[in-house]
């Protein structure tokens, strides 16, 4: 009976992808683990192995074929004799795994949406008027940022699991050990406590080393060098050993990898004195503040997001531009009701902002962007103008940012307030794997849109 | 004490010099077989959405497993890494529930909340499925510290990968677990690579079975893919531990024929090399030719039982889709115990 072979999901966010080529031709016999195609994700070419056995009968996707949707049949083994043309064995399989894909990318949030943000707001602050601007994504953002550091300073280093050789576990240093070689990027073994306090004891020596964490989640096997040892030796020194050093990777929640992999550590390393703690959303942010935190003279943790890895955003074109921390970016400007948020939790923001704007309630979202120092006053102000606040964040719901923020606007607002401070936070529980607890345990944009209804008791 | 290495290319045992019985050939091949054919489908239902996340399947690596858990007696113990699969199978737990935690549902080992990486069985002593590389070490030293401390004879069988090894908390493990004479063996599953960095790139000390003689631990280098080379390493390990003499380290030289997880290009090795390995090194051909080639089994009957194993692998995949997902009020169970 023939049986026709599906395009293959390659990765946790793979849609659909190009066919690049075909290592197969009609009338060829497959066996069972042989690798019959090469398929381009977003991120690499992966080589495709058959699982089942037959003949070649046709082939249905031609190579080079790109946006090929995944469960779409690509090839049609047959058996000896059989006619390429013959029906293919009805594929029950396929009307579940169409359904489990559009499940799988329910949740809007986690599926990557490559269009450009718009920037709502009138002008940035953070870039003269008549700028150029070009398109890129995050993850290209952030490549730049730490090569033009490189270039520009020979003591800038980057150290972590898979950052040379393999272009990086997510491909943030793609093409930085060609261009700077081993000595400045370097592979280390997977002993993040060890490669950890090893960059804490060469920043000390006078280099600026950047460590990747393939991601954060693996940080915990090295906290302790990065409070500590880096955090807190400035203090206990009388100001003699700053630690010019920055600890980067992906933050929070990916996609279905479970609870161990899928953790905010945003409140964690704020609540930190001696720290600097960053969360850009877009991806000017990205680049100036990585490269602002580069620069600083003190440890700085940068958290970066997987999902938002591949989102594009407009990004100034001039040949050195930095964002100063402690500087909050108002991304849009509203009367009714602020909303504070950082990172990916702006995406639920900005949407729960659109949604409102359509039931004649006008939103001011702001995204803190640095986490330590924080921007008060930007918060403050605009709680002054609106009298009502809603705060947005993926990371779990006790002492959370969110927590700080409300406690903060009470002290020093509640005059100002109409109405309680509302958290919308991730779920108070570990991130599970099903697809539908997964969605129910992040934060949801409706979530933000109902609590910034009841703030306006609406 | 010691540390010693059969070299493993040419250590391949022969069956018939190793007395090794048709029923137990038979056994290993029927056990290898249905953890490959097991991973094939979910590396296919992967590709068709119904297992997200991260998925690493233990295709090339499967004589290790089957050929230690043939050394174990009931009360022994095994944790492992997120390349679990194979494990779960081989210490008994059903195909059905591993299959189906993959993609998610209620039916699955965590009842859907742990996922591929993280299914736990206490009826079968399995303590997981651990996705913080080198975190399943020292656990595994502690849960011989209890069978030590309840004074059984029970084994724990901790298992990790080349990358793990360089972890420090497996030398903190290492050290109490000799002082302590614990019961443990430490089953380093060097398949070459940890993700894209192989053995030669992240260590100069390469004969990981030799790094626990520090601590005064013996240790052995393993053809980890000849079933009968692993199984009677595994016996003398056991007998170690057993007999209150502390723990022992087996190295087992194995391959892992597919990428480090789904959505690894695996761009660090060549495919000659892969194809090399499962042409000359395959643990289930080399089982299948003694079987064979001693006459002790024919073409039909290993077909016959090719046949039973994917029946059992369809049906634990339709298992997988038909089980539905866990209920929602599932979110807020088993925070606590
Ligand atoms: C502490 C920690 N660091 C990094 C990772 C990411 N990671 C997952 S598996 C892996 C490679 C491990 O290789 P190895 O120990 O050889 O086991 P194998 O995958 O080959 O079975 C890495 C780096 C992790 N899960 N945990
Ligand atoms: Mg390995």
């Amino acid at each position: 009976m023939a049986i026709d072979v599906l395009m293959p999901a390659l990765s946790p966010t793979m849609e659909e992808g190009t066919l690049a080529k075909w290592l197969v031709a009609e009338g060829d016999a497959v066996k069972s683990g042989q690798i019959i195609a090469e398929i381009e994700t977003d991120k690499a070419t992966m080589e495709f192995e058959a699982v089942d056995e037959g003949i070649v009968g046709k082939i249905l996707v031609a190579a080079g074929t790109s946006g090929v949707k995944v469960n779409e049949p690509i090839l049609r083994l047959i058996e000896a004799g059989e006619d390429a043309n013959a029906a293919p064995a009805p594929v029950a399989e396929k009307a579940v795994a169409e359904k489990a894909v559009a499940a799988k990318a329910a949740p809007a949030v986690a599926a990557s949406t490559s269009a450009a943000v718009a920037v709502v707001s009138k002008a940035s602050p953070d870039w003269p008027a008549g700028t150029p601007m070009k398109t890129m994504t995050v993850r290209e953002a952030l490549r730049e940022a730490m090569a033009e550091e490189m270039r520009a300073n020979p003591n800038v280093m980057l150290m972590g699991e898979e950052v040379g050789e393999y272009q990086g576990a997510y491909k943030i240093s793609q093409g930085l050990l060609d261009e700077f070689g081993p000595k400045r990027v370097v592979d280390t073994p997977i002993t993040e406590m060890g490669f950890t306090g090893i960059a804490v004891g060469a920043a000390w020596g006078g280099l600026n080393p950047i460590v990747e964490f393939m991601t954060f989640n693996f940080s915990l096997q090295a906290i302790d060098h990065i409070l500590n040892s880096a955090a807190k030796t400035n203090y206990m020194s009388g100001g003699q050993l700053g630690c010019p050093i920055v600890f980067r990777g992906a933050n929070g929640a990916a996609a279905r990898v479970g609870a161990q992999h899928s953790q905010d550590f945003a409140a964690w390393y704020a609540s930190v004195p001696g720290l600097k703690v960053v969360m850009p959303y877009s991806a000017a942010d990205a680049k100036g503040l990585l490269k602002q935190a580069i620069r600083d003279p003190n440890p700085v943790v940068f958290l970066e997001n997987e999902i938002m890895y591949g989102q594009s955003f407009e990004v100034p074109d001039l040949p050195d531009f930095t964002i100063p921390f402690s500087k909050a970016r108002i991304w849009r400007e509203g009367t009714d009701a602020t909303i504070v948020s950082f990172g990916i939790g702006m995406r639920y923001a900005l949407e729960a902002a659109d949604l409102l704007a359509k039931d004649g309630i006008s939103v001011e979202v702001i995204d803190l962007r640095t986490l330590r120092p924080l921007d008060y006053d930007t918060v403050l102000a605009s709680i002054q103008k609106t009298n009502r606040c809603v705060c947005v964040e993926e990371g779990f719901p006790v002492a959370s940012m969110s927590d700080h923020l409300a406690s903060t606007i009470m002290q020093r607002a509640f005059d100002y307030l109409d109405a309680p401070v509302i958290t919308c936070t991730g779920k108070d529980v570990p991130m599970p794997y099903a697809a539908n607890l997964e969605k129910l345990a992040l934060v949801t944009t409706a979530e933000v849109v109902a609590a910034v209804k009841s703030v306006c008791y609406r | 004490m010691a540390a010693k290495s059969t070299t493993p290319d040419t250590g391949a045992t022969d069956g018939k010099k190793s007395n090794v019985s048709k029923d137990e050939l038979l056994k290993y091949y029927r056990e290898m077989l249905l953890i490959r054919r097991f991973e094939e489908k979910a590396g296919q239902l992967y590709g068709m959405g119904l297992i997200g996340g991260f998925c690493h399947l233990y295709i090339g690596q499967e004589a290790v497993v089957v050929g230690l858990e043939a050394c174990t007696k009931e009360g022994d113990k095994r944790v492992t890494s997120y390349r679990d699969h194979g494990h779960m199978l081989a210490c008994g737990m059903e195909a059905n529930g591993v299959m189906a935690e993959l993609t998610g549902r209620e039916g699955g080992y965590s009842r859907g909340k742990g996922g591929s990486m993280h299914m736990f069985s206490r009826e079968k002593h399995f303590y997981g499925g651990h996705g913080i590389v080198g975190a399943q070490v020292p656990i595994g030293a502690g849960l011989a510290f209890a069978d030590r401390y309840k004074g059984n004879d029970n084994v724990t069988f901790t298992y990790f990968g080349d990358g793990a090894a360089n972890q420090g908390q497996v030398y903190e493990a290492y050290n109490m677990a000799e002082l302590w004479d614990l019961p443990v063996i430490f089953v380093i599953e060097n398949n070459g690579y940890a993700m894209g960095t192989s053995v030669k790139r992240s260590t100069k000390s390469t004969s990981l079975y030799g790094r626990g003689l520090a601590y005064g631990i013996p240790g052995e280098q393993v053809d980890g893919m000849d079933v009968l080379a692993v199984k009677a390493a595994g016996e003398a390990a056991v007998a170690h531990c057993r007999a209150g003499k502390g723990p022992y380290i087996l190295e087992m030289m194995t391959y892992r024929y597919r990428g480090h997880s789904m959505s690894d290009p695996a761009k660090y090795r060549t495919r000659e090399e892969v194809e090399k390995m499962k042409a000359e090194k395959d643990a289930i051909e080399h089982v299948r030719d003694l079987l064979l080639g001693a006459g002790l089994a024919n073409e039909d009957e290993l077909k016959a039982i090719d046949k039973q194993i994917k029946d059992v692998v369809n049906a634990s995949a339709e298992f997988a889709k038909e089980s539905p997902e866990p209920s929602v009020s599932e979110l807020y169970t088993d925070i606590y115990a």
